[in-house]
């Protein structure tokens, strides 16, 4: 199994949501987060006061996935969230040693 | 019998003054919780509740102390121009609810809850310039002793029958010079000898809540008109109108001012900026309102939004942390107000005195620039002498450690806002137990 981890901009969501159910994901977990790549960040002014804001609002999409999918998975990932502007964000995998399902304690790929 | 006859009808009460100054004064109450949300905002989500508390405490301290002595002290009779005392006023106990304030046409009580309100949300306008980093007991009793020895005496001065600056001529229709001036000039004072918050200019400081900020800055400009209306203590002669029409025009002026300034300085039309130029301008009209015309009440509020959002950005340069630019818009707009009087006098309003640009001598601009300099001089001197005073026995500021923490959990026990929906794992302390299930009251209570 792998863990697709996704950190893209936050209005890309409901994309990225609707493509994976296409694709037959069943479940994702989002968290938001902040950060930064090669965007970096913005400034702000507050009563002439400028402030460099580093860290831009991004989210955090993790998926698991049997290692077969993994591939076109990201593909189907990077494909919705891509807006060609910097700042996109980034994709990667890692690979998994087990999964459980909570409920029924079912193992491995079974439990996806 | 004929002048008997009119001495009687002038000294009646007035059921419609009385109900506007009721109207006023509850008006006015509301705006040191208004205060308390304009500056809440503008700290970090840390030190949120200090900073509302800081206004708000003064609603319990200073009403105490108005009715024991403070209402004496600033509206009893004169000696010498700088001190009252009536023992009637002490304690309010001397006061009939049907004694007439002298000279108009509401009763002594509904005066004095009105001049309490100002007594009130004076001391906390200072609060704003010691965000993050006073300890709680060292500020309230801050605010008892500094109302005590500076604003029950300035208020003397500036509105009381017999006060040196009252006497003189000093036009401050609603306390430019007694309230922002003075507010102002003791947030230096004192920040001058508490020093800077912990990162002053090195660590990001951003409003954590610019909708509590603009909520805060709304309030302000509703109670305002309680504020500014209702310091000519009756409308019977449409000078209270006059002042209510001048307060919205010259804040107006103000925000537009403050908002293009900011747009063409720094490249953005900003809430902040908005909800600044607004109280820059509310500020600058309190003295100058029932002297001018709408249009000199525009001019006053554009002069004000302007010169106020340039003020606050001397802070970096001189290195003083006024976190909230208490000096940087209540000081400078309380001046810019005070000495415009000396220029847009229209002569038409409260007083047949004119300004120099409609045609009148400088002597007015003198007597507002001597106003504005003595209670400037007088509360910078005694409010630094009282923070370093109060630094030395109990100590102003909290531990470096606690400030860096975040001073409401240090000095409240609180947290502004849980984030947390599962609780943030928050549990029941060991010196609450959780009640037995055969006890149902004593659980109400854990839960109360």
């Amino acid at each position: 199994m792998k863990l697709i981890t996704a950190v893209v901009k936050p209005h890309r969501l409901d994309e990225i949501k609707e493509a994976l159910q296409a694709f037959g994901v069943h479940g994702l977990t989002v968290t938001e987060a902040s950060g930064y790549g090669r965007q970096r960040g913005h400034t702000e002014v507050y009563r002439g006061a400028e402030y460099t804001v580093d860290l831009v609002p991004k989210i955090r999409i993790e998926v698991l996935a049997e290692d077969d999918d993994a591939e076109q998975l990201i593909e189907v990932i990077v494909k919705a969230a891509r807006t060609g502007k910097i700042g996109d964000g980034k994709v990667w995998s890692l690979p998994v040693d087990t999964a459980v399902r909570v409920r029924t304690g079912e193992r491995g790929p079974d439990a996806l | 019998m004929a002048p008997a006859i009119t001495l009687a009808a002038e000294t009646q009460i007035s059921a419609a003054n009385t109900g506007f100054m009721l109207i006023c004064s509850a008006l006015v109450m509301l705006m040191t919780p208004a205060l308390a949300f304009f500056y809440g905002g503008m700290v970090r989500v840390k030190s949120t509740l200090n900073m509302l508390m800081m206004s708000f405490i003064s609603l319990g301290i200073v009403t105490i102390l108005w009715v024991l002595y403070g209402f004496s002290m600033a509206f009893g009779n004169d000696s010498g121009g700088i001190f009252a005392w009536n023992s009637d006023y002490v304690g309010f106990t001397g006061i009939d609810k049907d004694a007439i304030w002298d000279g108009y046409t509401i009763p002594v009580l509904v005066f004095a809850v009105f001049q309490l309100m100002f007594a009130i949300i004076t001391p906390a306008l200072i609060s704003g310039a010691l965000a993050d980093r006073v300890k709680f007991t060292a500020w309230a009793l801050f605010i008892a002793l500094w109302a005590t020895v500076v604003y029950f005496p300035v208020a003397h001065w500036v509105w009381g029958t017999g006060g040196w600056a009252f006497e003189l001529g000093v036009i401050d229709f609603a306390g430019g010079t007694a309230v922002h001036i003075n507010a102002g000039a003791a947030a230096l004072g004192v920040i001058l000898v508490i020093g800077k918050r912990v990162g002053f200019k090195k660590d990001p400081m951003r409003p954590h809540s610019l909708p509590l900020v603009m909520l805060g800055a709304g309030l302000l400009w509703f109670g305002w008109f309680g504020f500014n209306a209702g310091s000519w203590l009756g409308n019977d002669d449409g000078v209270g109108s006059l002042m209510f029409v001048n307060t919205q025009v010259a804040t107006a002026a103000a925000m537009l001012a403050w908002l293009i300034y900011e747009k063409l300085r720094h490249g953005a039309f900003t809430t902040l900026g908005a909800a600044s130029g607004a109280v820059a301008g509310l500020v600058a009209i309190t003295p100058a309102g029932g002297a001018v015309d709408p249009l000199g009440a525009i001019a006053v509020g554009a002069v004000a939004g302007l010169l106020c959002a340039m003020a606050v950005g001397l802070k970096y340069k001189l290195g003083y942390d006024d976190s909230l630019d208490v000096v940087g818009v209540h000081l400078v707009g309380g001046i810019v107000g005070s000495l415009l009087v000396g220029f847009f006098a229209s002569g038409e309003g409260q007083s047949d005195v004119k300004g120099l640009f409609y045609g009148g001598d400088a002597s007015q601009l003198g007597k507002q620039a001597a106003g504005v300099f003595a209670v400037l001089a007088y509360s910078l001197v005694v409010s630094a002498i009282l923070a370093f005073v109060l630094d030395k026995t109990i100590g102003m500021r909290v531990p470096e450690d606690d400030e860096v923490a975040g001073i409401d959990q240090a000095e409240h026990a609180e947290t502004a806002y849980d984030f947390s929906g599962a609780g943030g794992g928050t549990s029941r302390s060991a010196s609450v137990p959780a009640a037995p299930v055969t006890a149902p009251a004593e659980s109400k209570k854990v839960d109360a």
